[in-house]
């Protein structure tokens, strides 16, 4: 730890915890730590202490690439119009119903 | 009837006071650490703090539950709103105000690093299903105190000017407080006669050991072992400070004894 008093603030944490085994990780929220070691207890203390999950990821905040409000028409709008690009567009086939 | 009476009563009566000294350790330290909550240096330590305290508490609670069916009393809070300072058989150092958070910190790593030692050896001893069930569960919990307060040593020993002096100051104010942890009496004999204790001594190294570990590495000099220590608390012989501690976790209850939660 620095002598540092200037910025009394912890760096800030994501938090991303597994619910279950296989399932994807899930964002749970962030916490302040000083340490990559204390994020991990915080963590643990503030958003698996109700039994939420069985493992945890913590990745540095600024250290997340996000998309920025402005890249909402471009990245997202077009996807409006493209129905079929959800399987549910398709009508399944009568023989494969009956195999399920 | 109670399915107990077929338990010889000398081994009931060991039982029942090794549960209250385990008990009381926990109840007592708990109720110090939830004197924290709103007051935390930080929302997520606040959070973790009370945690730590609720394991506590609900260690307690469990070990007064199975001493309150042995002993034939109604319920474990029997034993934690009824009893004076004199009958509470905790150690004085979990009975210390609660001080900075260097000092609580300090606290929590020596007490946790002794339940850690004491709760591996007691779940390889204790001849009882359901106090050996407790132990394997608190167990797990012990851990997480232990590496939480752990962790914190190192960064306060370890970091500005100001907190390794706090840190070291806690620690030497803590040190005549220790030699308790490893105090034996007849009660404990009695016990491990039973199988239902062990010899604390008998991992007093492997405590020390991680104590000098973990202070050396947090930049902390290791007070002197061979000090005055003091003793007693077991017996009911307590500091001036459980007194006001029990007054304010008992008056509601004393003062409302059928209050109920709605």
């Amino acid at each position: 730890m620095s002598d540092d008093t200037k910025n009394t603030e912890w760096p800030l944490w994501e938090v991303f915890y597994q619910p279950k085994d296989g399932k994807p990780f899930e964002h749970a929220g962030s916490v302040h730590a000083p340490d990559a070691e204390m994020a991990l207890q915080n963590a643990r203390d503030t958003y698996a202490r109700r039994n939420e999950g069985i493992a945890l990821w913590i990745v540095p905040s600024d250290q997340i690439i996000a998309s920025t409000p402005e890249d909402v028409g471009p990245f997202f709008d077009p996807a409006n119009d493209k129905p079929y690009r959800h399987p549910q567009f398709y009508s399944v086939p009568r023989a494969v119903k009956k195999r399920k | 009837m109670s399915t107990f009476d077929t338990i010889p009563q000398t081994r009931k009566e060991a039982l029942i006071e090794i549960l209250l000294r385990l008990g009381d350790d926990r109840l007592i330290h708990g109720h110090r650490l939830s004197e924290w909550a709103g007051h935390g240096p930080e929302l997520e330590e606040d959070l973790a703090l009370a945690n730590v305290a609720l394991d506590m508490i609900g260690h307690a609670s469990s070990l007064y539950a199975y001493a309150a069916e042995l002993d034939g009393k109604e319920d474990e809070d029997y034993y934690a709103y009824f009893r004076d300072d004199i009958d509470f058989k905790n150690i004085a150092m979990v009975e210390l105000p609660r001080g900075d958070f260097a000092f609580t910190m300090a606290r929590q790593f020596l007490f946790s690093a002794f339940s850690y030692f004491l709760y591996d050896k007691l779940i390889k001893t204790v001849d009882d299903e359901q106090f050996n069930g407790m132990l394997q569960k608190h167990f797990k919990e012990i851990k997480y105190h232990l590496r939480h307060s752990r962790e914190w040593v190192f960064r306060l020993g370890d970091g500005t000017d100001e907190s390794h002096k706090r840190t070291q100051d806690a620690f030497d104010e803590i040190w005549m407080y220790t030699g308790e942890m490893f105090d034996m009496d007849e009660a404990d004999k009695a016990a491990i006669k039973h199988n239902l204790f062990v010899d604390v001594t008998s991992f007093k190294d492997e405590w020390k050991n991680l104590v000098n570990e973990t202070l050396e590495e947090a930049t902390l000099s290791v007070p002197d072992y061979d000090q005055y220590m003091f003793s007693g608390s077991r017996q009911g012989r307590h500091t001036e400070h459980l007194g006001p501690l029990l007054a304010q976790m008992q008056f509601l209850r004393r003062s409302h004894p059928d209050a109920e939660w709605k």
